[in-house]
């Protein structure tokens, strides 16, 4: 039994569509501090970097279609700002001019994971622009009042895979304190006024131990947690690969009715892995990447062309992203990213005088108005615009990935477009 | 005025100004210029995008922002991507979806501010590109054949420029050079129905050779002159001097284009004066630095008393910037990785621009330039008789007297 029904106090209600081999398609509702709102299941969050969508101001970002009704904030981009928050007193969502967004705060940056061996007992350490912010229950509770997301990552120890191999004790800390640290943010929440109308995701841990990781999945579960997020499974593709296994033995411990956010996965395929095995909600750094290697986001999902496209698509797109140069890294820059299959290179000499849209037939407000051969010059010249357009065009691509999803699992389509993915994935 | 029609000229050049209004105190002038795409409003400040692009904001935006003609740089431009590009994308206009009004410098500022790379005949200017060492000659001809195939609405002529704080006998040997490029710049544009070919004055600092520069020049009939040699390291004294000697010496019925002038006060002084045409990357730039343009002069938002201010950079503003956010969130932004703090900046120092062009546009029409001027000065100094000294002499030049 709940302590205090939690969906009773808040009205937030999942609802299942249906399940199909695993994926879960539905609609959360009731969201928001007016309790209106919608997201849809499986669906992604708006990356941001200090509150703003990267390169985006509010007027570009709007030009985008399904921009998602969830931004995600990092807490290592806000907690060092936490007393102008609470002076504010207003909330970081009016304060960084997306009062009608929800928000959820995450403690890291998926894209810039801060160095470990900070997580005590009795706290845990994000790192932003002035250095390291220490965060006990009391402190992190403290700038979450000032933060007032919707939801919240609990204060949680995510380090048990940091090392090569996880040991079975590291393993069970990272499970005891993320539990500990849950029931005393839990406490405190209940003390806070201002904090009634938001929901903390409770952190599942637990390494590469499996039986850690059902534990942590159980435990949690017991809390009056709105919603799970699955830690530590985010790594190289074949780290995640080797932990899918946990995966489904995880979310197979926790309710239907509440939300699972996983950390770390943003590519195409890893997405589709996930969805496959109870994941609902993920974050959408991996187009920002791509922007960060002046890349455009170019792979289909378009699991059911018509015919005609299908040769038009064979002459063009299709046939780069098929191809792949394994031996060409394009230079990274800090997320220390390679390039994958799924885009292409706007500074390769090729496209200096392609004169197509990034993507034909795509609508972003890029492809409708420019051609790869300004992008390349852009990004030859080192011009501001040119992360401004790839970040226009790589979200928009990526967001009508997942309504492709979304759409393939209402007419039980999955496999065909996983079939299609997988053929663009390296 | 008599035109003489010298050897090199063409049929006359059409008379794209139109006057709608001139204060009767000082030369300022209100008008509207009928370009290729589309009818701009003068004064005006035209924004800096060298490089086919404002820095960080799109076309849309700049659109939004009410901006109708801005810059490109035909040095940058003929170098990346290059002409033969350019022209196959359906020109400027058509590579950076640009519908409105596109003006182009020349090359010729390039040979001051990247005068390590240069050197100068009296065929053109010689450069080393920076990017791959190759030479490049850019002479009269290739300049206009470049800007032929950019296809901006105005085309400036490649004129010799040396920096203002430069004496003696190259200042002289520039302005007559300056004379028989702008002759073989006349002679070499191949598109005079489409695109206008602006004269530009040199001369230095020296009243003698401007005027000479002014004489010669004005024989020629071009759709517009450009005051050039200036707004570089001389002093404002001299600046304000050889302005008020151009405008004075430039026929009223074509756009005076002021190059290089950005600040407001000096934009201010400069209508005055009788220019109808301003450029500088000054408001852009200091964006990208963190600084935003007010009435009152700019606030630097890195610095820490920003940090709580949670007011808009000026409530008056209706740019989508100050519409929307705060002087602390901005500070915030600027402190993080996130270029959209630059972006936010540039969005408002543009639209701050603009306005001010706007007020002193509606202040000439109505017949209250003077007001205007008196009212400007006292909000950016405190008041008007604390504004510097050189725009105090440049005003009471023309008739306007402060406090």
């Amino acid at each position: 039994m709940q302590p205090k029904d939690l969906e009773e106090r808040l009205r937030m209600k999942l609802s299942l569509t249906k399940v199909v081999n695993g994926c879960r398609l539905g609609k959360i509702k009731n969201l928001g501090k007016t309790g209106d709102c919608t997201m849809d299941i499986p669906g992604c969050l708006l990356y941001t970097k200090t509150g703003s969508a990267p390169h985006l101001t509010h007027h570009t970002l709007h030009k985008i279609h399904g921009v998602p009704a969830m931004a995600q904030l990092t807490l290592s981009s806000l907690a060092e700002h936490h007393e102008v928050l609470a002076e504010y007193k207003e909330g970081v969502g009016k304060f960084i001019g997306m009062p009608e967004s929800l928000l959820y705060c995450s403690l890291h940056d998926p894209v810039s994971p801060c160095p470990a061996g900070y997580v005590t007992n009795k706290s845990v350490s994000v790192w932003g622009v002035g250095g390291r912010v220490e965060m006990t229950a009391s402190k992190f509770m403290a700038i979450q009042q000032a933060l007032q997301p919707d939801w919240f990552q609990c204060l949680s120890d995510g380090e048990a895979t940091c090392d090569e191999a996880t040991s079975i004790k590291r393993a069970r800390k990272s499970v005891d304190r993320s539990l500990l640290f849950l029931d005393n943010c839990l406490k405190l929440q209940e003390e806070s006024e201002v904090l009634q109308k938001s929901m903390i995701i409770g952190v599942i841990e637990g390494g590469d131990v499996m039986e850690e990781r059902l534990r942590s999945a159980r435990e949690t579960a017991k809390r009056p947690v709105g919603g799970f997020l699955l830690d530590g499974f985010q790594g190289t593709p074949t780290t995640l690969e080797t932990r899918l296994h946990l995966l489904s033995s995880v979310t197979a411990e926790l309710p239907e009715h509440k939300p699972r956010l996983i950390c770390g996965v943003s590519q195409p395929d890893e997405v589709l892995e996930c969805i496959e095995r109870g994941v609902d909600l993920f974050e959408s750094f991996f187009p920002y990447q791509a922007t960060e290697r002046g890349c455009a986001l170019t792979f289909s999902f378009d699991y059911q062309p018509i015919p005609e496209e299908t040769l038009l698509q064979q002459n063009g797109t299709q046939e780069e992203v098929n191809y792949v140069d394994q031996t060409k890294k394009s230079k990274t820059t800090s997320c220390n990213q390679e390039m994958t299959s799924f885009e292409i290179n706007l500074k390769e000499k090729k496209y200096q005088e392609d004169f197509d849209p990034l993507v034909r037939g795509c609508r972003c407000y890029c492809c409708k108005n420019h051609t790869r051969a300004y992008l390349h010059h852009l990004l030859v010249t080192n011009e501001l615009l040119a992360g401004v357009l790839l970040m226009m065009h790589n979200f928009e691509h990526y967001f009508g990935f997942f309504q492709a999803i979304r759409e393939a699992l209402k007419s039980d389509r999955l496999a065909q477009l996983k079939e299609l993915i997988h053929r663009q994935a390296s | 005025m008599a035109v003489v029609a010298s050897p090199t000229s063409l049929e006359s050049a059409p008379r794209i100004m139109k006057l709608v209004a001139e204060c009767s105190r000082s030369r300022a002038r209100a008008g509207e210029l009928r370009l290729p795409h589309g009818p701009v409003a003068t004064p005006v400040f035209m924004p800096v995008g060298t490089q086919a692009t404002m820095k960080g904001i799109t076309a849309e935006q700049l659109d939004a922002l009410g901006c109708r003609i801005c810059l490109g740089n035909t040095y940058h431009l003929g170098l990346r991507p290059g002409p033969e590009l350019i022209q196959k994308a359906r020109g400027l206009h058509g590579f950076m979806n640009w519908p409105h009004n596109l003006l182009t410098d020349s090359g010729g500022f390039q040979m001051v501010s990247l005068v390590s790379l240069s050197e100068v005949t009296e065929e053109g200017v010689r450069f080393r590109s920076p990017y791959d060492g190759d030479e490049t000659l850019l002479s009269p001809e290739r300049s206009v054949e470049i800007q032929n195939a950019l296809g901006s609405d105005i085309i400036m002529q490649l004129d010799d420029v040396v920096s203002s704080t430069v004496t003696g006998p190259r200042v002289e040997e520039a302005m007559y050079r300056s004379i028989r490029w702008l002759d073989r710049c006349i002679a070499a544009h191949q598109r005079p129905d489409k695109q206008n070919l602006f004269a530009i004055i040199q001369g230095g600092l020296d009243a003698d050779l401007r005027a000479t520069c002014l004489e010669e020049m004005t024989k020629r009939d071009v759709p517009g002159f450009a005051i050039g040699g200036l707004s570089g390291g001389e002093s404002k004294g001299q600046f304000w001097r050889m302005v008020a000697l151009s405008t004075s010496r430039l026929p009223k019925d074509k756009p005076r284009y002021l190059m290089g002038v950005g600040y407001a006060t000096d934009l201010v002084v400069c209508v005055a004066l009788g220019c109808d045409m301003f450029d500088c990357v000054f408001p852009t730039r200091t964006a990208r630095f963190g600084s935003a343009l007010v009435p009152t002069g700019n606030l630097q938002l890195k610095k820490k008393q920003y940090e709580k201010d949670f007011r808009p950079i000026d409530p008056e503003c209706a740019c989508p910037t100050c519409q929307k956010h705060s002087r602390a969130f901005l500070h915030t932004l600027l402190h993080s990785d996130n270029t959209a703090a630059l972006h936010h900046l540039t969005v408002h120092n543009i639209a701050y621009q603009l306005r001010l062009m706007s007020a002193v546009r509606a202040s000439i029409v109505e017949k209250r330039f003077p007001d205007f001027v008196r009212d400007f000065m006292g909000t950016m100094y405190g008041d008007p008789t604390l504004c510097p000294s050189w725009a105090t002499e440049a005003l009471a030049s023309v008739g306007i007297t402060l406090g």
